[in-house]
């Protein structure tokens, strides 16, 4: 089944735009979304697992987990949800944390969107990282190969470039 | 040396002379100005981000200036490729998952 998929990134804003469709009606995809037990079967890319330690789905609540590696090797995260519309749209803060809940500040704000059309689930995510370097580590814990680097200035010098052209 | 673009900007002081050159060419005295360490440092710097090919050197009398390959530059894009390829897997992870659930339901 070809199911739409849209990546779309606009440096100078920091933002990042993302839709995709899914072939299971509104209910089932905001569960996979919002509970805990379900995040954990999918948004650990294999063959790394994720671990949930708490979930509390609820405005103010919090989600704490951690990638797992095969080494064992564990990335915490921590996010706090800001704003739940039941089955339509929820916010969170999202950001790299120590095994002790601390988080690594700032983070980036994800934003969710979901609608129903003829049994298909469109789920719209944008994401704003006040860096980027947060989308890079993203990116190690997915491809652990390369990518080892911090970038942790690289929007100033994106901007930098851009506004040049 | 084959070294790669992640490496060189990982230092700040690599970021920093990519932001001083890519608004002018500059040679490698009028860099270190902008920097509190020794000259040898920031030519370190320099050789390391010129054999990552992301500086651009040209000759002017005795003075060799440095800027910016824009070029280079793209290889971030191909970076953010990378988290797009991510979120596919993780999508079509999700997809299964989601299979899984509706067949459970039945």
């Amino acid at each position: 089944m070809n199911l739409f998929f849209d990546f779309t990134v606009d440096k100078a804003a920091k933002t990042v735009y993302i839709t995709r469709e899914f072939d299971a009606d509104l209910s089932l995809v905001w569960d996979a979304f919002t509970k805990a037990e379900l995040l954990d079967q999918w948004v650990a890319p294999k063959p790394w697992t994720s671990r949930t330690k708490f979930m509390d789905f609820k405005v103010g609540g919090r989600r704490f987990y951690a990638m797992v590696s095969p080494e064992g090797l564990e990335r915490w995260s921590i996010q706090r949800y800001t704003s739940i519309s039941p089955k339509t749209n929820f916010k969170m803060s999202n950001a790299f944390a120590d095994e002790h809940e601390n988080p690594d500040l700032p983070g980036s704000d994800w934003d969710y969107n979901f609608s129903e059309q003829d049994g298909k689930t469109t789920v719209r995510i944008t994401i704003y990282n006040e860096s980027l370097a947060r989308l890079e580590k993203m990116i190690e814990m997915g491809f652990t190969q390369g990518f080892k680097m911090s970038m942790t200035n690289l929007e100033a010098l994106l901007s930098t470039l851009s506004s040049q052209n | 040396m084959r070294r790669d673009i992640f490496q060189a900007i990982a230092d700040p002081t690599r970021r920093a002379i990519l932001v001083l050159v890519a608004v002018q060419a500059m040679t490698p005295n009028a860099l270190a100005e902008h920097f509190n360490t020794t000259r040898q440092s920031v030519s370190k710097h320099i050789r390391i981000l010129a054999e990552c090919d992301l500086l651009a050197q040209k000759q002017e009398g005795r003075e060799i200036y440095y800027g910016l390959k824009i070029d280079k530059m793209k290889e971030i894009d191909i970076w953010l490729d990378q988290f797009r390829k991510l979120l596919e897997t993780q999508f079509q992870q999700l997809d299964d998952v989601l299979h899984t659930l509706k067949n459970q339901k039945k």
